[in-house]
């Protein structure tokens, strides 16, 4: 019998390998909900029945992988009932590479979760790079041009010093005579013993590399760029799905940490990292015209967020972990519905776009509530996981900290605020109303859904899923 | 007691025979037949029984200047010891940074009497030359750095034989290093291609032989003079570490001595005719790059 | 066999400095490809088993970086007709300078880091630290596209530099995957730069600057 974990990573694969060979450029788009319907339910059913997590040599199946893999591959199924409208409505445009990348990009994706060994890893994220980059250059206009040769430049870099700490880390076992192992099961047993200065470089080097994948600052220079000239779909899976894979990376790196007893060195640079990304978006997104780059800055701001939960650990991990789902979720609706208005005013920028709620009353208003929930106001989702980890701050003594994470939460509110009202309400221009944009189905339905599932979560946690992330919050205070 | 002789007789007579050399060397490289080898000497001659003809505006330093680099640069080529034997000039420690400013001497007179003429275009030729020895100069003390650590000691004496005893493996490519970075001064400090062309006509282009333009008769003989000394001193330190072989018989080291430098005047004629001079905002990349050399020398020496 | 790594190390800083300092890039690509190649012979000199595995590791990276990929490199360029780098932002002697600093910055920093019996006193941690501080400069401080890219091999050269302290320990496949990566990440990279050819007929990236706030 095929392993589970075989299945969930070479089975989009091979269907992207179908979408490249697949003729017809209407039909095609119907493979990624094929796909992504698959994948969601073998991930249900993976996830209720422990027997089937069983490690396959060096995949593993580790708590806070399953809680990310929920998330991506429920983000992958409902943005590809999206991408069918999508594509649809540019159906003059080949979209072969679009599909098979986006099929390849699940796979990569479940890779990175499943792979327990560092440097497997490296190459499952590499390979993710990769494979997003032709997604990002789709309308091959110059800018996204631009973007596209950002995004390889800077992530290259990243990995490529991510490796070099993979290296370092080896090598601090190796040091100490141990065998040197990349697999997560022996580095967190030996990890009390590895060489204190290798390991803490190469904490530091892979912090960076996996950081920039993340888009931390200041290694996010790459986001607004890559984010603002992507489709609509594309920023959503790379903001609720890839980063989530690369914040996967940071928190094994991490786990390593507080294994060998380095946790107050490693939560201090996690901490910083995560309020200079907060500060750093919050900055940029006062004044911010363009839609779509303000949500790649709320992108860093939440990576921030992560991180810094992370780096608080115990009640605040817990946070992060949850965070990490309502992040997602809210995400999608943000990144679909500006899709959606972008396609109506045929701009991005605040300069053309204003009315939403009257030209598109479905996307517009879902934009409206997406920015509500984002910047963490109740009943929604991000407020209970923006609440638990300031908590957690306060109880844990760290009051500069705390209050730093509110005054930084505000800055952005008022930055996004600014940009969000000023697209959704008044009247919109002449112009857009000759451009005969409707808001569909397929483009609109996945929108309310996320939508749905974010308000579902800041009102009632189901039992399962505070399980899951209880779990994977845990799985960081243990030592196999 | 010979060998001082000898080694003065060398100094004195040897070095217009290396600027013969390379004359030959690039005429045969351009299918021509070239000057004869002696032809330098007849030129000296030459120029000691012409006439002085001294501008209004010159004063004793124009005039006192290349007697100055002439002697500087001849106590220089005592102090330097030839092929395997001592120096005639009594070593002290620390006479490596008489050696190196003994050159700075010579310079320094020679950027005066440039200056002295009060032409610009004598001015623009020292302030390149002057410009260009700042960066050689480091890279030279680094080369004499390398073989101070590598002997033990500041005697010069000491110091070029030392690589004579030397462990190919473990130093082999720091003599490697430093050779490369010398061998790149020694075309600066004499005015070669890539760094300087000395058959250019073209003023705006000239670096060295702008500066002796107003000179004349016996004082341009003895500035050729000193320059050609100048090629000999450098190259027989040159010698030193790429050619440290010794037979142990007087007159076959002497002879080796000669012909080694004869070989190296072939080898700067081959590099002069098959390269082409560097751009001049190029060359202190060249001479920079020399520094790295010596420095990484000595680098890897002390690691 | 060990006493020929050192000097192979220092002809590959050597090179560094040399890409550093060259303003024309067919000649930085065939410099980059002849490190490679002499990083490919490392392998079998670090072994201390002569195996059929470490041979084929090594012909394998002589193959890809000293061949595949400047040959890759130099089509991408021919195709775009560029000769010569523009002055980058930070001169071409004055990078050679900081590439001679950041090596004694290595170095001294390979100090403070400790390291086991058999590696001591060799000069491999000192060259992948300063290799990898010259490619991240040579990346950041050049205009032209593929100035960009051969900045990205040298990082990607110094990271193999270390990895050949680890080539007992590690399994030979992590090795291979990231010889592999290297290729398909270079490939993938000689498409977009053509791309940006065309889109804008220039190789300058100071052209990729709508981009900004």
């Amino acid at each position: 019998m095929i392993a589970m974990a075989f299945a969930l990573i070479l089975f989009p694969v091979a269907m992207a390998g179908v979408a490249m060979a697949f003729p017809s450029n209407r039909a095609r788009p119907w493979l990624l909900p094929f796909t992504g319907t698959i994948h969601l339910v073998l991930t249900v059913w993976t996830l209720r029945n422990p027997e089937l997590q069983a490690p396959v040599g060096w995949l593993v199946l580790d708590p806070p992988g399953r809680l990310i893999l929920l998330v991506i591959s429920l983000m992958f199924f409902l943005c590809s009932f999206y991408a069918i409208g999508y594509l649809r409505y540019r159906g003059d445009w080949s979209n072969r590479t679009f599909t098979s990348c986006l099929l390849a990009f699940l796979g990569v994706m479940t890779l990175v979760i499943w792979s327990h060994h560092l440097g497997l890893m490296w190459v499952a994220i590499e390979g993710t790079s990769l494979v997003t980059a032709p997604l990002i250059y789709f309308n091959r206009t110059p800018r996204s041009i631009e973007a596209t040769w950002k995004y390889l430049l800077i992530c290259s870099v990243g990995i490529a010093l991510a490796l070099l700490g993979s290296f370092f880390l080896a090598y601090a076992s190796f040091h100490e005579g141990l065998e040197s192992s990349l697999l997560f099961e022996d580095l967190l047993h030996h990890a009390p013993r590895l060489s204190k200065p290798w390991l803490h470089t190469a904490f530091v080097l892979l912090l960076v590399g996996y950081g920039t994948k993340m888009g931390l600052a200041p290694m996010h220079t790459w986001k607004p760029d890559a984010y603002g000239e992507a489709p609509g779909i594309v920023g959503a899976l790379l903001a609720g799905g890839l980063t989530n894979c690369a914040f996967l990376a940071v928190l094994r790196i991490y786990h390593v940490m507080v294994a060998a007893g380095e946790r107050v060195y490693g939560g201090k640079l996690l901490i910083f990292l995560g309020l200079l990304s907060m500060l750093v978006a919050g900055i940029f997104m006062i004044g911010q015209r363009d839609i779509k780059r303000m949500l790649a800055y709320s992108s860093v701001e939440h990576m921030g967020i992560l991180v810094l939960g992370l780096g608080m650990g115990g009640i605040g991990a817990f946070g992060a972990l949850l965070h990490l789902l309502n992040n997602s979720m809210t995400k999608g609706v943000l990144f679909l519905s500006a899709g959606n208005l972008r396609r109506a005013y045929d701009s991005k920028s605040i300069d053309d776009i204003s009315g939403a709620m009257r030209r598109l009353p479905l996307s517009g208003t879902l934009f409206l509530f997406g920015f509500i929930a984002i910047t963490g106001s109740p009943p929604f989702g991000p407020f209970v996981s923006e609440f638990t980890i300031v908590t957690a701050a306060f109880l844990d003594g760290r009051y500069v900290t705390g209050a730093l994470f509110l005054l930084f939460l505000l800055i952005v509110f008022m930055g996004m605020g600014g940009t969000v009202l000023a697209a959704v309400q008044g009247r919109p221009s002449g112009r857009s109303r000759l451009i005969p944009y409707r808001d569909t189905f397929l483009t609109g339905a996945p929108v309310v859904v996320f939508m749905a599932l974010s308000l579902l979560l800041g009102l009632w946690l189901p039992a399962p899923i505070r399980t899951l992330v209880q779990e994977a919050a845990h799985y960081l205070e243990t030592r196999p | 007691m010979t060998n001082v002789v000898v080694h003065l007789a060398l100094l004195l007579a040897m070095p217009p025979l290396l600027l013969g050399v390379i004359n030959k060397t690039k005429a045969f490289f351009g299918g021509r037949r070239g000057p004869p080898l002696l032809q330098p000497y007849r030129d000296l001659n030459r120029l000691m029984r012409k006439g002085l003809v001294l501008s209004r505006t010159t004063t004793l330093i124009f005039r006192a200047a290349p007697i100055v680099s002439l002697v500087a640069i001849f106590f220089a080529g005592l102090l330097m010891p030839m092929g395997p034997f001592g120096s005639p000039a009594p070593a002290f420690p620390g006479d490596l940074v008489l050696f190196a400013y003994l050159f700075g001497l010579a310079r320094f007179f020679t950027t005066a009497a440039a200056l002295d003429t009060g032409s610009s275009f004598e001015g623009m030729g020292a302030s390149r030359e002057v410009t260009f020895a700042c960066l050689s100069e480091p890279a030279l003390f680094f080369a004499l750095l390398l073989l101070a650590k590598m002997s033990g000691s500041l005697m010069l004496s000491h110091m070029v034989h030392s690589p004579l005893q030397v462990h190919w493996t473990l130093q082999g490519p720091s003599l490697v290093l430093v050779a490369v970075g010398l061998f790149i001064i020694v075309l600066a400090e004499n005015c070669r291609i890539p760094v300087d062309d000395p058959n250019t006509h073209l003023e705006l282009t000239m670096i060295h032989e702008v500066m002796v333009l107003d000179h004349s008769g016996p004082l341009l003989g003895l500035i050729l003079y000193g320059a050609a000394m100048k090629l000999f001193v450098l190259g027989a330190f040159l010698l030193h570490v790429i050619a440290p072989f010794q037979t142990g018989r007087a007159w076959l080291d002497w002879g080796l001595f000669a012909a080694e430098l004869v070989g190296l005047s072939i080898a700067i004629g081959v590099v002069e005719s098959i390269m082409a001079r560097l751009q001049m905002r190029h060359v202190p990349t060249l001479l920079v790059a020399s520094i790295l050399f010596c420095a990484f020398g000595y680098f890897l020496l002390v690691r | 066999m060990s006493s020929l790594i050192d000097p192979i190390l220092v002809a590959v800083l050597l090179l560094n400095l040399f890409a550093l300092g060259n303003s024309r890039i067919m000649t930085v690509i065939r410099v980059v490809g002849v490190q490679g190649a002499l990083l490919g012979i490392l392998p079998l000199l670090v072994h201390e088993h002569f195996g059929l595995l470490p041979l084929v590791v090594s012909l394998l990276t002589v193959a890809l970086k000293g061949l595949v990929i400047p040959f890759m490199l130099l089509r991408a360029m021919r195709e775009a007709q560029i000769r010569r780098e523009v002055a980058p932002s930070v001169g071409f002697l004055p990078s050679m300078i900081l590439g001679a600093f950041s090596i004694g910055f290595s170095v001294l920093l390979a100090q403070e880091l400790p390291m086991t019996q058999a590696h001591l006193g060799l000069l491999l941690v000192p060259a992948s630290l300063s290799t990898v501080l010259i490619g991240f400069i040579m990346l950041t401080t050049r205009y032209k596209a593929i100035s960009q890219v051969v900045g990205y091999l040298i990082l990607e050269n110094g990271i193999f530099i270390f990895g050949m302290l680890l080539v007992e320990a590690m399994p030979l496949m992590v090795e291979l995957g990231v010889l592999l990566d290297l290729f398909v990440g270079i490939f993938v990279i000689t498409i977009i730069v053509n791309h940006i050819n065309e889109a804008f007929s220039s190789m300058d990236t100071r052209k990729l600057s709508a981009l900004k706030e």
